[in-house]
């Protein structure tokens, strides 16, 4: 895809070499969603505030008194992240006409995962964007409750084992399919979603780039793999990343004023969703009848994509 | 002589709040204190208030938005009753652990079910150990004072809290009264400019919100509290200031012919008017009654109440909300745990009044009076009564 040749050995001398997010934290080895934040401030850089849900990267980063934020951070509950950062947006406009503040723009930044995301923190995040807030909320998504103990949530996929949804003798995991949030925000007509994965960390960059320089609600949906609860050894993180976006299982791509656009080139034809799934221990339990069938719904929802893709137009050009 | 002018007391109490120029209002409407914030807007919608007005889709993010707002720097007011406070409920006590200093009116109203929008103390109640200031007005007038009052107790560097001003549900927060309305320039010349002891931002970095382990926490929980209990000489001065400022006294527990008097009612709120004409129509029948109106609930004032409670010989604490299978209403349990070690401690009896709206007159308290100055001390017939119920 890279049209320079060794363009990931050069690319990593383009990110800032600044560290808003401080190693020392105490997430565990191999975590994605730890990287993925530290790559989401680089991009974000210094004029940023952050508000975090409760979850892994709440408890790992500021246990009192450390904290691994070299950014003005700010955590109150579990389901709240949005409507925090809708406080600070507000209050950062309120108080800078006011001339109480700096007179320059800091952008506010909501951070959740896919619990406080997808499932108990909904209505704060759909508020946020329907009212329009000029902030960025971006969800790392590991697909289940990993900070209490690997439970299911609404985006962890069909036929995962998590421990409130495991596989057993009349079980396969997890019976329903993975809650689309993407979409929902899109439906909030927000100028600006994607989702992105950790694995491609130019492509994630990029877009919290574009996100920041885009005026009102943002929405950014980040794959962070799990080690530890997807059942995976800590040094296959990024791999797994990649084989999620290869097999189609994590389409990459952005909506800008409606427009689709994929960013990393899907696969033709996908590679096969079995190298994604039979690593994970949590997939392990599946039968051949069941990954058949994830196959074909993966197959159905990058196509979905694709259609998208070649057949919706900008808003711009519809009005 | 100020200017007087008739109006709705939720509509009052917004005006007061644009009074103290607050940066960010984050609200959810809820009977019976809808009006304030629809006001609020108004006044924001006409260009009387720079503030950025978010009108949230629940309760639970108008608090969460006012902790980001208050996190951020702001001077933060918002406005609830009942199911919108308990929904507010998760974050409650954080506010207060953070010690954010947010203004809220509370127009008290019953918690469902069954679903009843009308007044009690319920909803205060079931949050009274959340780590807020709380004071209870018993007229309009109390109510925007307090709430002008609130913001500069709530932000003083000494107390940083968040703070609820009470007003009950319908009986204060939809009356419309007569109301001294202080000005811009007397307000501004009262209250500061909120200065914010650590606010998010790139220009001062902090994280706010940590992990308390357990080798901290017992210690957060220590401090919160002597924050708490210290905040009551903050209160005090402010209130003495607001005296010198203004002409109108507060004090924690204003005394109605309570001084030397054998019978004693306690209320709060807007029944304390009702049991004035009350203890009026007493006195001129020969008892020797008086009445105390509890105007600072939290911190509770126990040597001031002490005090005032000294040489009485029977108390009838009136309470707005049922614990329900508990020792007393939270008010009554409150008060005789406090006099427990009172040698010459009155009979308390506890009434339990008013529950869901239900009216209580004045001759409800006169009847309330006069049984409980027969009570004997040591021997209650009855833990706690709740007054006026059919079928008891």
């Amino acid at each position: 895809m890279s049209i320079i040749e060794n363009f990931d050995v050069y690319a990593p001398r383009l990110v800032d070499q600044e560290e808003f997010y401080a190693a020392g934290h105490r997430a565990c080895g191999g975590c994605g969603e730890a990287l993925a934040i530290r790559l989401m401030c680089k991009a974000m850089g210094r004029d940023t505030i952050v508000t975090n849900a409760t979850g892994c990267m709440e408890v790992t980063a500021c246990m009192y008194p450390t904290t691994a934020w070299n950014l003005p951070w700010i955590h109150v509950a579990f389901p709240n992240s949005a409507s925090v950062g809708a406080g600070v947006e507000s209050a950062l406009k309120a108080l800078r006409r006011k001339g109480k503040i700096a007179d320059r723009y800091v952008q506010t930044v909501s951070i959740g995962g896919d619990g406080g995301t997808v499932d108990i923190g909904l209505q704060a995040l759909s508020g946020a964007m329907e009212r329009g807030h000029d902030m960025l909320y971006v969800c790392f998504d590991n697909e289940a409750y990993m900070n209490t103990g690997i439970q299911r949530s609404g985006a962890t996929p069909f036929g995962a084992s998590t421990t409130t949804a495991p596989a057993g003798d009349e079980s396969f995991g997890k019976k329903a399919w993975k809650k689309n949030v993407t979409e929902i925000i899109l439906a909030h007509n927000v100028p600006y979603v994607a989702t992105a994965c950790v694995s491609y960390p130019f492509d994630f960059m990029n877009k919290v780039k574009k996100a920041r320089e885009i005026k009102g609600p943002c929405y950014i949906h980040c794959m962070a793999p799990c080690p530890t609860g997807w059942r995976l050894p800590m040094g296959d993180c990024i791999k797994i990343g990649r084989l999620a976006v290869e097999t189609g299982v994590c389409p990459l791509y952005e909506v800008e004023n409606g427009k689709y656009k994929i960013t990393v080139d899907m696969l033709e034809p996908l590679r096969p969703v079995i190298d994604y799934l039979k690593p994970q221990g949590r997939f392990r339990h599946l039968t051949p009848e069941k990954i058949e069938e994830i196959q074909a719904r993966v197959i159905m929802e990058c196509n979905k994509i694709k259609n998208k893709v070649d057949s919706l137009q900008s808003w711009d050009e519809l009005g | 002589m100020a200017k007087q002018a008739g109006m709705e007391i939720a509509f009052a109490a917004a005006e007061a709040v644009a009074l103290c120029r607050p940066d960010v209002i984050a609200a959810y409407p809820i009977t019976p204190n809808t009006h304030m914030p629809e006001h609020l807007s108004d006044i924001v919608a006409e260009g009387r208030l720079d503030c950025e007005f978010i009108c949230t889709e629940s309760e639970h993010s108008a608090m969460s938005a006012c902790c980001g707002a208050s996190g951020a720097g702001a001077r933060v007011f918002t406005a609830t009753s009942s199911q919108g406070l308990l929904y507010m409920g998760e974050i409650i006590p954080i506010v207060s652990a953070m010690r954010l200093p947010i203004v809220t009116a509370l127009g008290n109203r019953a918690l469902s079910g069954p679903i009843n929008i009308w007044n009690d103390h319920s909803d205060i109640m079931s949050q009274r150990d959340m780590g807020w200031l709380a004071v209870f007005a018993a007229n309009g007038q109390e109510v925007i004072d307090m709430v002008i009052q609130a913001f500069k107790i709530a932000e003083n560097r000494d107390v940083m809290l968040p703070i609820f001003v009470n007003l009950d549900g319908f009986q204060l927060t939809h009356m419309v009264e007569p109301i001294v309305f202080p000005t811009q320039a007397q307000v501004d010349k009262f209250l500061p400019a909120y200065k914010p002891y650590a606010a998010v931002h790139p220009d001062n970095i902090v994280s706010m919100g940590s992990l308390g382990m357990p080798d901290v926490f017992n210690e957060f929980k220590k401090a919160q509290d002597e924050a708490v209990i210290n905040s009551k000489k903050v209160i005090l001065e402010v209130w003495k200031d607001w005296e010198k400022a203004f002409g109108r006294k507060y004090e924690p527990i204003i005394s109605y012919g309570a001084k030397g008097a054998d019978v004693l009612l306690l209320t709060m709120g807007s029944m304390t008017e009702t049991a004035s004409v009350a203890v009026d129509e007493m006195c001129k029948e020969g008892m020797s009654v008086g009445l105390l109106d509890l105007k600072l609930w939290r911190p509770f004032p126990s040597e001031e109440f002490k005090k005032a409670v000294k040489g009485a010989k029977a108390l009838a604490v009136m309470d707005r909300a049922v614990s329900y299978g508990g020792t007393a209403g939270p008010v009554g349990a409150e008060i005789k745990a406090l006099l427990y070690d009172e040698p010459d401690a009155p009979a308390i009896t506890n009434y339990i009044i008013g529950l869901g709206g239900r009216d209580v007159t004045v001759e409800d308290f006169i009847k309330m009076g006069k049984e409980a100055s027969k009570a004997k001390k040591g021997k209650p017939e009855k833990a706690y009564e709740i007054y006026g119920a059919r079928g008891s």
